[in-house]
């Protein structure tokens, strides 16, 4: 008989184990997967993992998609560390986008290097004050931030759908559901010629490194931590829960909301309702799979950056249903949820009790 | 002592046959434990633990927290298996797999906590726990057949959430003799009762022994254990480290055979009064749960240089005054709650710790530390004020040297700064908790159940750190359920009931009798008034030293 038992102290390394084992459990699930769908599960794997990336291109595109990740990845992660739970990004990501676009079209024959600035800006609080709804509803009414922020991702979506269905709808469109294209003053400057990669990698980075010192040095990540691992604790310490709610649900916002314009302002150059593709969802994944520290969060959202990459290029290449994408990116939190058991808990194989022994005992 | 081998006492055990005791040397054991051994990931609970239990004997099983007793108990009733050992059940080898295997052979256990619904009468908690085939229409009569029989009064039909606890300890005790037991276990049973509730608890445990009933008595309290046992079994670091009959031993030598030393005894200088610092004022709270105890013109006065404690039977206020004097609850009349003469009711805790009000709550664990976080982390949870942050940022420095030097100070037990909390036993937690409150140089120490769980050695440590403080002119205001502690320290004590307090008294002007009574609630029908009038110069000029 095997059964788990408690570790006496959580296992560090187990720790970071775990997210690895998760990829490797990943894969060979994948491997099944493409063996029934009838690929050749190598030629699958090469089409998934490494076409993608076999060339410059390949390697921007990856960074391309891994900014907002890790950039709403970080924001969250600050607010999940606190019990905090904002799963709305994607919604806070959308608003940030129509905060930060309407400027660009308001402005748009303005030439001012200060547009782009203000543009991020207005993202960012676009997404703060869509999450501020969810934080007021929760300190003042007790209600659900996990179900409001969700249910909020709706109301986003349909409001970007009808501004560009309605109100911003670029007249030379040909009717299309799209804004105007943004001009070169809104758009963000490329990092690298001929890529797609821009400026907005640059900022993620420098969130991500804030979130780190945020939550390693200051008193204020501290106690945010205090209040997510113990909350009588942090009752005790006189860590004002409100404060907490308040600080995560805005950051996550913030995040969420400058990763929107970045969009945007960026590979896409305009306003559509195909804006993300689920960024501020899989940016949740990529918060756990980088077990909420910023670094672990840069380096898990390669990984579903690659993901996407992938499924595309499965896509075109095998003819695999793009919802191959979102299988992979299930089975990964779902095989990084079961590793974590590990953490806490190690295999040990139950030893028999002694049996009776009546010789000895009489 | 090997655990396979039979262990010396178990060859020639002592017969006790004492007066009113019915065991006489002939009988066979009801129980006989050969060689226990349980061993835990990071700690071996029983090692070789061999004892025997006779038939109408009340034999106790003595030792600190930590020593092994609950372990051996729920191996006895089914919920932990042993790694090695036997049981022998009236004489014949069983394997207790469950609990109710060991209430089919006649064991029954009353918990230290209580496992009652309180939304459910009497008789309907009772029958919950019953065999189906045991619950009929006449359980309410049988439950007032038993409870009359041994001196258990209880009323079928109230709901629990009515009752002290007390009385709900007689709902579990009752529970249990319904499926007439012959091996009772009662696991540390005293803890909750007044003096006067224990008294009439020992009355019945006495009964059942006459008719035969073995009685497991698990305490570490020496005082009930010589008054009441027949035979005790002394553990320590999960071995048998003595067996004896305890109505031939001191205190001292019983002490001596569970902490392996002396008793240390604490220093009590005379206490230097100063102002009043911490004043409660007619203090009316409402209770937040539905279950809780609703403070009731709560008033008394804290002043420099003496320690005031407040004793009470568990669930009588004590949770809802601490939550509103550390601030983590916040009164509507901010100035029922004045520190220095102003008002606080309206702070939270981290503004009063601001003030000079440091706060130890009795939860160690998730409140007074954050288990997963280091001990260098759990000082910059209250500490952070003392040169700790500078601009917002952390001086992680600073807080390694401000826990290594609370460790070094209050000799914590401990790895060092990066230590997790959880990996502290209660009581060196305890000491580092207390440590860093104590460190912080607060004007007023609140503290409640201070040795709460705590090995005697470390609870001396710590009431002597507070007399220290006290000593320093600062205000201490203690929360104990455990009477010898309060007068052992405390220069007047005041008690609270039903969420109303009593005078505060000089210790000793009073005595263990009288607060007994006064935790049974017997001066609220007087009405509870105010001691604002009271003059601690002249009342502390007695001698302020323990009531014994």
């Amino acid at each position: 008989m095997i059964g788990l038992e408690v570790r006496p102290e959580p296992s560090r390394l187990a720790g970071w184990l775990s997210p690895l084992a998760a990829a490797a459990a990943t894969l060979l699930i994948g491997f099944v997967v493409f063996s029934l769908l009838g690929k050749d599960p190598l030629d699958a794997f090469h089409a998934f993992f490494v076409k993608p990336i076999d060339s410059v291109y390949g390697v921007s595109e990856l960074l391309l998609k891994a900014s907002p990740l890790m950039l709403i990845a970080t924001g969250l992660a600050i607010g999940y560390r606190a019990n905090v739970w904002n799963i709305g990004a994607e919604g806070q990501l959308l608003v940030g986008a129509i905060a930060g676009g309407g400027l660009a079209l308001a402005f748009h024959d303005s030439s001012s290097p200060l547009l782009l600035p203000a543009m991020l800006a207005a993202g960012a609080l676009g997404g703060m004050a869509w999450a501020a709804i969810p934080a007021f509803l929760r300190t003042r009414f007790n209600a659900n931030e996990i179900l409001v922020s969700l249910m909020l991702v709706y109301v986003a979506g349909h409001l970007l759908s009808w501004l560009v269905h309605g109100p911003w709808r670029d007249p030379e469109g040909f009717n299309f559901p799209q804004s105007k294209l943004f001009h070169d003053a809104a758009l963000l400057p490329a990092l690298i010629l001929g890529t797609r990669v821009n400026v907005g990698l640059l900022v993620a980075l420098a969130v991500v490194a804030a979130g780190y010192v945020f939550i390693r040095k200051s008193l204020l990540g501290f106690q945010m931590r205090v209040a997510g691992l113990a909350p009588a604790a942090a009752n005790y310490a006189g860590i004002s829960s409100r404060r907490t709610i308040w600080i995560g649900m805005l950051v996550g916002g913030a995040c969420a909301g400058i990763a929107g314009i970045q969009e945007a302002a960026g590979p896409v150059g305009q306003l559509l309702p195909t804006l993300s593709p689920g960024y501020g969802f899989a940016a949740i994944i990529v918060a756990f799979v980088g077990r909420l520290h910023p670094i672990g969060i840069a380096f898990a959202s390669l990984l579903l950056s690659l993901l996407y990459l992938g499924g595309e290029s499965a896509q075109l290449n095998l003819g695999l249903p793009s919802a191959v994408t979102g299988l992979f990116q299930g089975t990964l939190l779902f095989c990084l949820l079961a590793a974590d058991v590990f953490i806490h808990y190690r295999l040990r194989r139950a030893r028999a009790v002694v049996p009776a022994q009546p010789s000895e005992a009489a | 002592m090997s655990p396979k081998g039979r262990p010396e006492g178990e060859s020639a055990p002592k017969r006790v046959s004492a007066e009113g005791s019915p065991v006489s040397p002939d009988r066979k054991p009801r129980l006989a434990l050969h060689g226990i051994t349980k061993v835990y990931p990071s700690v071996v609970a029983n090692d070789g633990i061999s004892l025997d239990v006779l038939p109408g004997e009340i034999h106790a099983v003595l030792g600190e927290n930590g020593a092994g007793k609950s372990t051996l108990m729920k191996v006895i009733y089914g919920v932990v298996k042993p790694d090695a050992g036997t049981i022998e059940w009236e004489g014949a080898i069983v394997e207790i797999g469950n609990p109710a295997r060991a209430r089919r052979l006649g064991i029954g256990m009353v918990f230290q906590h209580f496992s009652l619904f309180e939304t459910l009468t009497v008789a309907e908690n009772i029958a919950l726990a019953l065999e189906s085939s045991r619950v009929g229409y006449d359980l309410p009569d049988r439950i007032r057949e038993v409870s009359s029989r041994y001196g258990l009064p209880l009323e079928p039909d109230r709901h629990v959430h009515t009752m002290s606890v007390g009385e709900r300890q007689r709902v579990e005790i009752v529970r249990c003799l319904l499926q007439n037991p012959r091996l009772l276990i009662m696991d540390e049973p005293t803890s909750v009762l007044t003096p006067q509730a224990v008294e009439s608890l020992f009355e019945t445990l006495e009964t059942l022994a006459h008719e035969g009933v073995s009685i497991l008595y698990i305490s570490h309290k020496l005082d009930e254990i010589r008054a009441l046992c027949h035979r005790a079994t002394v553990l320590r670091a999960g071995r048998v480290t003595g067996e004896c009959d305890p109505r031939q031993e001191t205190s001292a030598s019983l002490a001596r055979m569970m902490i392996g030393g002396d008793l240390p005894r604490p220093m009590h200088r005379e206490a230097r009064v100063g102002a009043v610092r911490l004043a409660i004022d007619h203090l009316t709270v409402p209770s937040a749960d539905p279950f809780g105890t609703t403070l009731n013109e709560v008033s008394l006065d804290v002043h420099d240089g003496e320690i005031v404690g407040i004793a009470g039977v568990s669930g009588n206020g004590q949770q809802e005054l601490m939550a509103v004097l550390s601030g983590e609850r916040i009164v509507p009349d901010a100035s029922a709650i004045r520190l220095d003469d102003a008002p606080i009711g309206h702070e939270n805790a981290a503004e009063r710790r601001m003030r000079g009000l440091a706060f130890v709550p009795e939860e160690r664990l998730g409140r007074g530390a954050v288990p997963d976080m280091s001990l260098a982390e759990n000082a910059l949870l209250t500490a952070h004020r003392q040169g700790m942050v500078t601009r917002g940022f952390v001086r992680d420095d600073a807080v390694r040297d401000f826990a290594a030097a609370t460790i070094g100070e209050f000799a914590v037990k401990a790895g060092g700064p990066d230590a997790a909390a959880r990996s502290l036993s209660g009581g060196n937690l305890q000491k580092y908790i207390v440590g860093r409150e104590i460190r912080q140089h607060p004007r007023v120490l609140v503290v409640s159940q201070p040795t709460w769980g705590v090995d005697v050695g470390a609870s001396a440590q710590i009431r002597q750190a507070l007399i220290d403080l006290r000593d320093q002119g600062v205000a201490v205001l203690v929360v104990s359920e455990e009477l010898d502690e309060l007068f052992e320290i405390c220069d007047r004590l005041a008690v609270i009931a039903q969420g109303r307090l009593s005078h505060a008294k000089p210790v000793a002007a009073t005595n263990p009798e009288e607060i007994g009574q006064l935790m049974a609630g017997t001066f609220i029908a007087e009405g509870a008034t105010s001691e604002r009038h009271f003059s601690p110069a002249g009342a502390l000029g007695l001698d302020p030293g323990p009531g014994r």
